[in-house]
């Protein structure tokens, strides 16, 4: 195995260059080094005017998301050995504006995110000292694999619908509703659907499946949006039926 | 420097490429998908033709195979017959994807879901094949 390896890093200085370019630096290859390791020596020791985000390196925090040779990956659980003898291409995320160098804007994410009321609603919360809301494990289960979203965006850097059109509420956003719809503590979903289940929610999918493809958590968001395609349709057609709020 | 300040700063918006769907094979068999509602819609037209030209007597009927049996109307129906299949195979694929299915407090396996979707293909079709031979 070669002892260094060729990072191709996607550079954006808006104060210099009206276009990104590319830049190249030889990093060591280590078999335990991920493409953030290769990043972190870059700034640590060839140029420290390279701006990328990252915190927790195991996966975690969902900070550290960019395009690696084409794919949308967290570059802390991409190792450097699985792309030898190189070049390894690292780019900002897709569908989403660069700031500078490797780093996206996420407001758009975080607004979306706020729609769909991500935490337990409750119609009246019960004192504290009526204790905590108790939840079988089966309950869990119902939610569990959705709550494992870390807000990479990967999803919404893979998935071509949200690149086409900015106003769909993407992926994760739909993912982490669904989290709670099936939450038996929770008691929002009346509240969620108005969002999700307008023209630039659930409808707005195309079912290209690339967003389950990238998670890197397993979540499988796509078969979120799907299934609450069909609790959407149902709520419509109650809605048609009982029109006088009976739902 | 131009157009910069450090509070405002110019965010690059990368554009997506009009043939974005051929970098990648997901991407394409997505817009194939896409592309054989098409030809599922031409089967639909193609059946009420064949109900239409059967209610309206024999003659009709016979025309009708003829004009079936012509090149055009044959390699449009051929190509017709293969993306109606991806479409079927692609549809049923994903079932399970969109079907959260619990049997007694466990979620049932995706290739069972997958599985009996194929299953209830079958029965439909033998059911068709016996309604046009058996029968």
């Amino acid at each position: 195995m070669a002892d260094h390896i060729t990072l191709q890093v996607t550079r954006y200085r808006p104060e210099q260059e009206a276009e990104p370019s590319v830049q190249e630096y030889e990093v060591p290859l280590r078999k335990d080094w991920a493409v953030l390791d290769g990043l972190n020596h870059v700034k640590d020791h060839l140029d420290g005017t390279l701006s990328y985000r990252w915190s927790c390196r195991m996966g975690i925090c969902g900070s550290c998301g960019m395009t690696v040779n084409g794919e949308p990956k967290l570059t802390c659980a991409t190792f450097l050995s699985d792309y030898a003898p190189g070049p390894v291409r690292v780019e900002p995320l897709r569908n989403f504006p660069v700031i500078r160098d490797l780093v996206v804007e996420i407001g758009d994410f975080m607004r979306k995110l706020v729609k769909v009321k991500p935490w337990i609603v409750r119609e009246e919360e019960r004192p504290l000292s009526a204790g905590e809301y108790l939840q079988t494990p089966a309950e869990m289960d119902e939610y569990k694999q959705f709550s494992m979203c870390i807000n990479c965006m990967l999803c919404y850097s893979a998935c071509p619908v949200y690149g086409l059109d900015p106003h769909f509420i993407g992926p994760a956003a739909i993912a982490l509703a669904q989290r709670y719809n099936l939450d038996s503590r929770d008691q929002g979903s009346a509240e969620r659907l108005d969002v999700l289940s307008e023209h630039d929610g659930v409808w707005g999918c195309t079912f290209v499946g690339e967003c389950t493809r990238a998670c890197p958590k397993d979540v499988d968001p796509a078969g979120a949006i799907q299934r609450y395609k069909v609790t959407a349709a149902m709520e419509a057609v109650k809605s048609f039926l009982m029109p006088r709020g009976a739902r | 420097m131009s157009g910069y300040t450090e509070f405002h700063p110019r965010w690059y918006r990368q554009r997506m490429s009009t043939w974005w769907w051929l970098r990648r094979r997901s991407y394409l068999v997505f817009i194939l998908r896409e592309l054989s509602s098409v030809f599922v819609a031409w089967s639909v037209v193609y059946l009420l033709l064949l109900v239409n030209a059967v209610r309206l007597g024999d003659d009709r009927y016979r025309e009708f195979l003829d004009w079936s049996a012509r090149p055009w109307p044959l390699v449009l129906n051929v190509v017709s017959l293969a993306f109606v299949v991806f479409h079927a195979v692609t549809w049923l694929n994903l079932t399970p994807q969109a079907v959260a299915v619990r049997l007694r407090g466990k979620r049932v396996p995706r290739a069972w879901i997958a599985a009996s979707a194929y299953l209830g293909w079958v029965v439909v079709s033998a059911f068709v094949l016996w309604l046009l031979v058996g029968a």
